[in-house]
């Protein structure tokens, strides 16, 4: 398992005032399925650069094929075309997005809008397939820390199915309160 | 986007096909049970491994006609590109049904959908992770992203291979039907193309070999909790990775590009 290092990224503090205007325009901009945290707080948005004319604003995909990537890509444009700035839009691949980068403001906007928050990373079931952990053939049961219902908080709760409405989400139901909510799977 | 430039170190533009040619028809084949999933919950489940499949294959090629230049897109590579060009592995290429000629008709068999999905996954989670150490830095980060998604793909298909292989009469019997039809196949995953031995010469590759001993352990495993029989290897190797495809091809290709073909650089 590589460590992540990385961070959410945000303006520095000696960023031109073009760069730093371009920070505060994007800060508006959320994931057009998750409407509730920004591009930033995701991780997505990496980076504002100068260049030459244009700012050229680097972004991570979230899995690899995200349908919400071409929006995204278009909203930073257009946001910025509407306060008359130029801006460009690059993709970068690595450090690889990581659901570990979300912050706690982040998590708990997931969590009050219905959906919970992913837990680390690194807590992988042991039929996941890593050499790391082929010596444990089967899954181990409970090896997977119980995820919180964001209606009521009890862990008593159980995935209805690993893959969800959007690529980052699995299907889960609470036992106690019996909502069904999405849990945003780590990655 | 990394452009190349003499001191970068890059994958042989065949070896990143052969990548990307595989995740595109296994996402095309899986793309099938999009609104004809046996429950709800599996045409999802279909279509995310789908889209995360076919996303990867378009990172894939994106980098490859980066190194091509000439004009050459994603989707000159996806669509405008005849069967022997294409480099997947032919299990990849399977239609979800028991083996029959390639004109037969019949229901698709979910238990080789789930079979197929375990086997490859699991060769690609090992493969990806070995992909990490690419001297390709393109690769290695693409690489970094599967992963991640392959164990997903493995963790779903690993799970429902012990449910059917260990569920009913029924379901026991095709799964290991599905299994004896497509073992064979994975023959294929240990047969080094010329593409691949040059990737892995040039240090952007992984050998495939080195990971065998590990697929085993992990096949075997699920296998035993699934209470499925690993049928014995048979001397056929497919021969896909070298562009000479099973008779199943030509049909997924004519249907995957004709709208393509017919409009030419339309856009929408």
């Amino acid at each position: 398992m590589r460590a992540h290092p990385v961070t959410i990224a945000q303006a520095p503090a000696d960023a031109s005032p073009r760069v730093a205007q371009a920070w505060a325009l994007l800060e508006s901009l959320t994931d057009p399925e998750i409407p509730v945290v920004t591009l930033r707080e995701l991780g997505i948005l990496r980076d504002v650069r100068e260049q030459g004319e244009a700012l050229e604003v680097v972004i991570t995909p979230t899995y690899s094929g995200c349908p919400a990537m071409g929006q995204i890509e278009d909203d930073i444009v257009r946001t910025l075309a509407e306060h008359g700035l130029q801006g460009t839009v690059q993709t970068r691949l690595s450090p690889a997005w990581s659901t570990d980068w979300m912050s706690e403001p982040a998590r708990q906007k997931l969590r009050e809008y219905g959906i919970a928050p992913p837990h680390p990373s690194e807590h992988r079931c042991a039929s996941d397939g890593s050499s790391a952990v082929l010596r444990f053939a089967a899954r181990a049961p409970g090896s997977m820390p119980a995820v919180a219902c964001p209606q009521c908080g009890s862990h008593n709760t159980t995935e209805t199915s690993h893959f969800g409405s959007t690529a980052c989400k699995a299907l889960y139901r609470c036992l106690d309160c019996l909502e069904p909510f999405d849990y945003f799977k780590p990655y | 986007m990394n452009m190349p430039n003499a001191t970068t170190v890059h994958a042989p533009v065949d070896y990143l096909l052969h990548l990307a040619d595989s995740a595109l028809i296994l996402g095309q084949r899986n793309a099938e049970w999009c609104g004809h999933g046996p429950i709800l919950e599996e045409d999802m489940a279909l279509a995310n491994n789908s889209l995360d499949l076919i996303g990867q294959a378009r990172l894939l090629y994106q980098h490859a006609a980066t190194l091509l230049g000439n004009g050459a897109t994603e989707d000159t590579l996806a669509y405008f590109r005849d069967e022997p060009q294409f480099r997947n592995h032919t299990i990849c290429e399977l239609p979800h049904l028991p083996l029959m000629s390639a004109t037969a008709r019949g229901d698709r068999d979910f238990a080789v959908t789930v079979v197929r999905n375990f086997l490859y996954s699991a060769f690609m989670v090992l493969l990806w992770e070995a992909l990490l150490r690419s001297e390709d830095a393109q690769l290695a980060a693409i690489a970094d992203k599967s992963l991640k998604e392959a164990r997903y793909h493995l963790r779903h298909s690993r799970d429902w291979l012990v449910r059917l292989g260990d569920g009913t009469e029924l379901s026991h019997q095709k799964a290991q039907a599905a299994l004896n039809a497509l073992l064979p196949y994975t023959a294929e995953f240990w047969a080094d193309s010329d593409a691949e031995r040059a990737a892995v010469a040039n240090g952007t590759g992984a050998a495939t070999a080195a990971l065998r001993a590990d697929w085993d352990q992990l096949v075997d495993a699920a296998l035993a909790e699934a209470t499925l029989v690993r049928p014995a290897q048979t001397a056929f190797v497919p021969t896909g990775k070298q562009g000479r495809h099973s008779e199943h091809m030509g049909f997924l290709l004519a249907e995957m590009q004709s709208l393509a073909r017919q409009h030419p650089n339309g856009t929408w």
